[in-house]
């Protein structure tokens, strides 16, 4: 295949396939009998017309920050983490323990030990599967899939058993305690003066988020553990002979992977819904692969398609709310978006190299 | 001759991306020649040929066959106007039998039965013909190298072929093989057959073709007749100025031991024993070659020696015994002893292709304190000392921010060397040192390679060019089926025995 320049395949190949998807989505929203002008204004709008739009897409960014750094940092060891939902349950469980069982004098304490929580949640849940792949060959698509399903039936079951509040009739955790709060971004900017909508998810695990990526970027390209997981995922043969070893590196990424995605916890158990539900990862595990695809495994493009998806997903929401349209169609367009960036992010750049490299080409 | 040549190439052009693989090349093959084509890795052979059997679209230039002007669109085409091609990887069904691959393909009807007998009938016709003798009824698998090769040349030749290309025939047979196939070629060239041939091996060229062409940098340098010239021409021709073709080397002033190999076995994933219970040594100052056809055996002896594979038996590097399936039995404890490796597949596992020349310069080495900051790798420090050893080795273009795939095969090696040799080990294990390497920059890595010696280092290298053991080893040891087959010395020994002990056939043992 054609070398496409790098400029081109970091942007114009996702907005390519950006565009193509939303042209798809508007023929979509046009076939359902509304404008799809007005529709396209509207998801726009109510995802970053105003800071209400905006609270909940940096929310959901947060979110989707923390699944594709999970998926990322997988990726440059040549590992496919489609695990990032399980894990993240499991995570919200580690947040939803720490939370609920001990007396945190304040939320900053409060936030390092759910975030250490957390961390340790997803990565032993990211555990399994790596062993099992790095010992048994079992395949870590196959196993962390299936730990998808085995986190959601063990969440089930602790939260139907052990953490319901006595003759609460819905599966979840009591509320947490006062003191382990998490300030919303509405909270902290209006304390400086900065107005921003209350009531807004959006809260102070963002800057979590940004910190993670300064992590994961330098975790990558500026240590050595980094230098061998990425040598281990382009060439096995080649880590074998530096005497990178290979089970080794497998678990200690799957670990990381686990635990970023397990991150996401603080964000929306403690910081949005301040108890454990079921089904609250709501997909983002699975979203996380779209955004680590799309933002290319780099640190600053997984923000950047991370805020895109949290828009798009807050736009959708508003565009259930305000009209006609369908929420099923929203998922469609949302579905559009990852399966354009995504999926068949290959088509797009094939067909983007055949219009940038021929010409080149024709002059030599 | 007056008859109109059997393929003539008039102004082939044809460029990928900025690379001109060929620029404006015409060539003339007269029927029932041999016509060698010579040159570097990336002259632009093999595009050329690809082009001839449709494989690639030129961008410029036609193509006649016996004087027509004939488009060769796809690989059919070629095969209509009556081109074989041999290649270097077979390409056959190994569960299949010789008969069901000669077919394959050229199936006449739906049903089997028919075209099987039609060719079995055939087969046995041309084996006749041309001594190809070959079971029609044996699998492939269970057939030698040479046999599978038989094989190919049969399925061209069952497709009607008068123009046969062979595209290095010879890497993967022994000297033996290779002559039997010359006999071959030679005796299809009697028949009225034209053959191209494609090497790099200089000798092949002198033995075996009428005529020869050099490639070099995707033009055509030049058209000789074979008799009237001499390898020492030919190398020039291919590199652009004059080759020193054989090794300058003083004779090997031995010490102590470095390695010692007792009874060594390697057992495969597969559960196939590759290694048979070897014993050697070398000696500091000198270089021991392990001679043998690929795949028997001798890359597992660098594997296990490299850390990269689990072996039983003894090995001792300076008098002190390596653990082979323990915990310290990887890469990286290998080369805390001193022992250094240039693996035979540098692309696959000496370098990480997608990552910069300077990276490449600290793999394997990322733990040495002089490359840490901290926590973090410091990469202004590997950096530096990369554009040192790029400098100190000649590696071209001299940009340690390129990626190692962007450089050609002997200047990858080069970087393998750089980073190998400048650990000054006491131990340099070293397989195909110039595998895919021009021949520019062998002279460079041979030179090299001795120049370490002369430092008093052991050096063990395998190859499966024969040249280069002999001209480079101060000792020969034979490998087959995974046992050493005897020792040599290189003054008394030459290919040919050399090449029978290859073959598994050994008079005396040493």
């Amino acid at each position: 295949m054609e070398q496409l320049p790098k400029w081109a395949d970091l942007i114009v190949v996702p907005l390519v396939g950006l565009i193509l998807a939303f042209i798809l989505s508007m023929l979509m929203v046009l076939a359902t009998g509304h404008d799809p002008l007005d529709a396209l204004k509207l998801m726009v709008s109510g995802a970053l017309g105003s800071t209400y739009g905006w609270g909940y897409t940096l929310y959901y960014a947060t979110n989707f920050i923390f699944t594709g750094l999970a998926v990322a940092v997988a990726f440059h060891a040549s590992l496919f983490n489609i695990g990032g939902e399980g894990q993240a349950a499991l995570g919200g469980l580690g947040v939803a323990l720490v939370c609920l069982f001990i007396p945190w004098p304040h939320w900053t304490i409060a936030l390092l030990a759910a975030t250490a929580a957390a961390g340790i949640f997803g990565a032993l849940w990211a555990l399994i599967p790596a062993y099992l792949q790095a010992k048994r060959g079992s395949h870590i698509v196959i196993t962390t899939i299936m730990f998808n399903f085995i986190a959601a039936s063990l969440l089930n079951y602790v939260l139907v058993n052990q953490l319901r509040p006595k003759g609460a009739m819905d599966p979840a955790t009591a509320k947490f305690p006062k003191p382990s709060h998490l300030p919303s971004l509405g909270e902290i900017l209006n304390s400086v003066g900065i107005p921003f909508a209350k009531g807004t998810p959006a809260n102070v695990t963002l800057l979590v988020a940004l910190a993670a990526c300064v992590f994961v970027y330098y975790l990558i390209w500026r240590t050595r553990l980094g230098y061998q997981l990425r040598a281990f995922g382009k060439s096995q043969p080649a880590a074998v002979y530096a005497g990178i070893n290979p089970v080794k590196i497998t678990i200690i990424t799957m670990m990381i992977s686990g635990a970023l995605a397990g991150l996401m916890a603080i964000n929306n158990v403690m910081g949005e819904a301040e108890r454990l539900i079921l089904g609250s990862v709501e997909g983002a595990g699975f979203i996380g692969i779209a955004v680590a695809l799309m933002g290319r495994s780099h640190p600053i493009g997984i923000l950047f398609s991370a805020l895109l998806f949290g828009a798009l997903y807050q736009g959708g929401a508003e565009l259930g709310l305000w009209t006609s349209i369908p929420r099923e169609l929203v998922i469609v367009i949302q579905a559009l978006v990852i399966l354009f960036t995504g999926a068949l992010d290959n088509m797009v750049r094939l067909m983007v190299a055949k219009v940038l490299v021929r010409p080149k080409r024709a002059e030599a | 001759m007056s008859t109109a040549p059997a393929i003539e190439l008039k102004g082939i052009s044809k460029a990928f991306g900025a690379v001109q693989a060929n620029k404006d090349i015409s060539i003339r093959v007269m029927p029932g020649t041999i016509h060698g084509i010579i040159g570097e890795n990336g002259a632009g052979k093999s595009t050329l040929m690809s082009i001839l059997y449709g494989f690639y679209k030129a961008d410029k230039g036609d193509i006649y066959i016996s004087g027509q002007k004939t488009a060769i669109p796809d690989s059919q085409a070629a095969i209509a106007a009556g081109i074989g091609m041999v290649f270097q990887h077979f390409k056959l069904v190994q569960n299949f039998t010789v008969l069901e691959n000669v077919i394959l393909g050229a199936e006449d009807g739906a049903l089997l039965a028919p075209s099987l007998r039609k060719a079995r009938k055939e087969l046995t016709a041309l084996a006749a013909e041309y001594e190809l003798n070959v079971n029609p009824d044996a699998l492939i698998e269970e057939i030698g190298v040479g046999m599978q090769q038989r094989v190919e040349i049969l399925k061209a030749l069952y497709r009607q072929a008068d123009i046969l290309i062979l595209d290095e025939p010879t890497g993967v047979l022994t000297p033996a093989e290779a002559d039997q196939l010359f006999r071959i070629l030679h005796r299809l060239k009697d028949e009225g057959k034209t053959i191209i041939l494609i090497t790099h091996k200089l000798r092949e060229i002198m033995e075996a073709t009428d005529t020869v062409s050099v490639m070099r940098r995707g033009e055509m340098t030049a058209t000789v007749k074979t008799s009237e010239t001499s390898p020492e021409h030919l190398a020039e021709l291919m590199v652009g100025r004059k080759v020193l073709l054989r090794v300058d080397k003083t004779p090997a002033q031995p010490g102590e031991k470095v390695l010692e190999v007792e009874n060594l076995r390697v057992v495969d994933a597969a559960g196939v024993e590759r290694v048979k219970g070897i014993s050697l040594e070398v000696r500091a100052g000198e270089i021991l070659g392990i001679a043998g056809v690929a795949g028997n055996g001798q890359s597992e002896l660098l594997e296990v020696l490299g850390g990269m594979e689990n072996g039983t038996g003894t090995i001792r590097v300076n008098g002190k015994e390596l653990d082979l399936t323990g915990k310290f039995s990887d890469a990286r404890s290998r080369r805390k002893r001193g022992i250094a490796h240039v693996p035979e597949d540098r692309q696959r596992e000496g370098l990480i292709m997608d990552f910069k020349a300077w990276e490449n310069t600290a793999f394997g080495y990322d733990d040495d304190d002089a490359y840490r900051a901290g926590l973090l790798m410091d990469n202004a420090a590997i950096r530096e000392d990369a554009q040192g050893k790029i400098e100190r080795f000649d590696v071209r273009p001299a940009n340690s921010e390129l990626e190692a795939k962007s450089f050609s095969g002997g200047n990858q090696q080069k970087i393998v060397l750089a980073r190998e040799i400048e650990r000054d080990p006491d131990l340099l294990l070293i397989g195909q040192p110039t595998r895919g390497v021009d021949i520019g920059a062998i002279e460079f890595i041979h030179q090299q390679i001795v120049a370490l010696r002369d430092k008093g280092k052991a050096i063990l290298l395998v190859s499966v060019e024969l040249e280069e053991i002999l001209s480079l080893s101060d000792r020969i040891a034979v490998i087959f089926d995974g046992k050493l087959m005897g020792e040599r010395l290189p003054a008394e020994t030459d290919e040919k025995e050399l090449g029978l002990m290859m073959a598994g056939m050994t008079g005396k043992d040493s």
